[in-house]
């Protein structure tokens, strides 16, 4: 009886003593010398795998940065305090990454765009898309039927009331994965600062985006003459800002007859002077495009709120930190 | 004489007649994962066949003086994937210390080689058939060498498809497995080689 339990436990468990043995002993005779700080940044790294770093996994990307082939602030995931954690590892600066969000560059809601007819079929854009480019009318828009609800790992994207994706930017770790995933192509990273977009993708001339959308790129170019930095430029029937140009200071929201712009206005900014610091050195009235800042030489200056389109110019111009932005 | 002829029989028809992959349809894992290159092909094929010609020589050394003297043969699949994991850690240590580029390569195939049910059936293969020693030890390693001639080749093709006009739907692994199955088909030819 016992004979039956005894041997079986006993011969297994020997092999398994004798393998693991000579396994331990040829592991300390084929060992491989590892960098450490492989280790150390695999432990900063959110772990999650999710692959967003285009590196299979987190172990992955670790060894890629030991390795110098990936920068510090690779991974989308972790972002700004990832990176410091793992440069202060490397024993490298980190430039503070801007941070960016996806957004969905449409605004063509049920109210706004037509659809050319009533899609009945899987409930999937990828699907959708397959037949005659999707029920939009506009070949370009965004179909709200969720694909990249089902692809966000974090839960930040959301089909709103009015069938369109929206982005919860708190909640976005800008991980890629909706971007890729979108068979429209209709979202984009954009740095989180940036208050404006082109809410619309539509390379499509003027008239036929008209017919299909009220909110839509009609290629006016209003925009681009109205931008007083440059920022905005036009290509394939669609502006586009060049984010590292703009300043937010949303006149082409204002100017654009579409309002394909989308600016959210309650977030404009509005330059204040502190008399205290000020020293009427007028550098800041030069500098304003708005000419939103009045006062003579040596005098305390003053901001014409209703002209202020909050692009912060003067505060960096200031020479005595005088402007700050509210 | 007789036994010599059985010998070479035991080795053709485990290289080309029972082909593991092809006419058995085992290690079909890494046949269709790591086939996207010759070279890595052959890494994969040279690992395999260390593995499974030393697993034959083991498992059968641990069958005939642990297993049957002491009546437990039912322990034989436990046993043997013991020992099959433990030649793949040992296989995959050696790998990692001599050439880091195939351990890349390999990847997390190299691990699943333990799971890899060619190894585990030629194995279990060579007790059923009752196999002696040199017998067991032919079989494993011609068994090996099919399962390396069919991925090599397989690899081959693959590398010559990657650059071959190929309708969209068709890309990547499924053109992959039609192909797969093509060869499974040409090897089918040989199996009336051996009466």
């Amino acid at each position: 009886m016992w004979e039956q339990l005894l041997f079986p436990v006993l011969s297994l468990g020997g092999l398994g003593f004798l393998f693991g043995a000579g396994l331990s002993l040829a592991s300390k005779k084929f060992a491989v010398e590892k960098d450490p700080r492989e280790d150390e940044v695999r432990e900063a790294l959110p772990g999650a795998n999710c692959g967003a770093c285009g590196y299979p996994g987190c172990d992955g990307l670790a060894s890629a940065i030991v390795s110098g082939s990936a920068p510090v602030d690779a991974c989308p995931v972790g972002g700004g305090p990832v990176a410091s954690n793992i440069a202060a590892i490397m024993g490298v600066e980190v430039k503070a990454g801007e941070r960016m969000v996806a957004r969905v560059l449409c605004q063509g809601d049920c109210d706004q765009a037509i659809d050319k007819f009533r899609y009945h079929g899987i409930n999937d854009c990828v699907a959708a898309s397959l037949l005659a480019d999707g029920q939009k009318g506009c070949s370009y828009g965004c179909l709200g039927l969720g694909t990249c609800v089902r692809v966000c790992p974090f839960d930040a994207i959301h089909i709103n009331e009015k069938g369109i994706a929206e982005v919860d930017r708190e909640k976005c770790t800008a991980c890629n994965k909706c971007v890729v995933a979108c068979p429209k192509n209709v979202i984009e990273l954009i740095p989180a600062s940036s208050e404006v977009q082109v809410a619309c993708r539509s390379q499509d001339k003027g008239k036929v985006v008209k017919a299909n959308c009220k909110v839509g790129c009609i290629g006016c170019q209003i925009c681009v003459k109205a931008c007083p930095f440059g920022a905005m430029t036009f290509e394939n029937n669609l502006a586009k800002i060049d984010y590292e140009k703009c300043t937010n200071c949303m006149v082409c929201a204002e100017k654009c007859p579409t309002k394909a712009i989308y600016a959210d206005f309650s977030k404009r900014k509005t330059a204040f002077i502190d008399e205290e610091k000020c020293i009427g050195c007028t550098l800041c009235s030069k500098k304003c495009n708005f000419e939103a800042i009045e006062g003579a030489r040596k005098e305390k200056h003053r901001v014409i709120a209703e002209k202020c389109t909050g692009c912060s110019q003067c505060a960096e111009k200031c020479p005595t930190n005088a402007i700050t932005m509210r | 004489m007789e036994y010599v002829s059985k010998i070479f029989l035991i080795l053709l028809s485990s290289i080309l007649v029972n082909n593991f992959i092809m006419s058995r349809f085992l290690g079909i894992c890494p046949f269709l994962g790591v086939s996207k290159r010759v070279s890595t092909a052959v890494g994969m094929g040279a690992a395999v066949t260390f593995v499974i010609a030393m697993a034959s020589l083991i498992t059968y050394l641990a069958h005939y003086f642990i297993l049957v003297p002491l009546k437990i043969e039912y322990m034989q699949t436990l046993a043997f994937i013991l020992i099959i994991a433990a030649l793949v850690q040992f296989v995959e240590m050696v790998i990692q210390k001599t050439s880091p580029s195939l351990y890349q390569a390999l990847g997390v195939y190299l691990p699943l080689i333990t799971t890899n049910c060619a190894v585990l059936g030629v194995a279990i293969l060579n007790i059923e058939e009752k196999y002696d020693l040199l017998q067991t030890l032919v079989n494993g390693i011609g068994g090996a060498l099919g399962f390396t001639l069919a991925i090599v080749l397989f690899a081959g093709i693959r590398e010559r498809l990657e650059s071959a006009d190929i309708p969209e739907p068709f890309k990547g692994f499924p053109i992959a497995m039609i192909t797969a199955g093509l060869m499974s088909v040409a090897f089918l030819g040989f199996q009336g080689l051996i009466k």
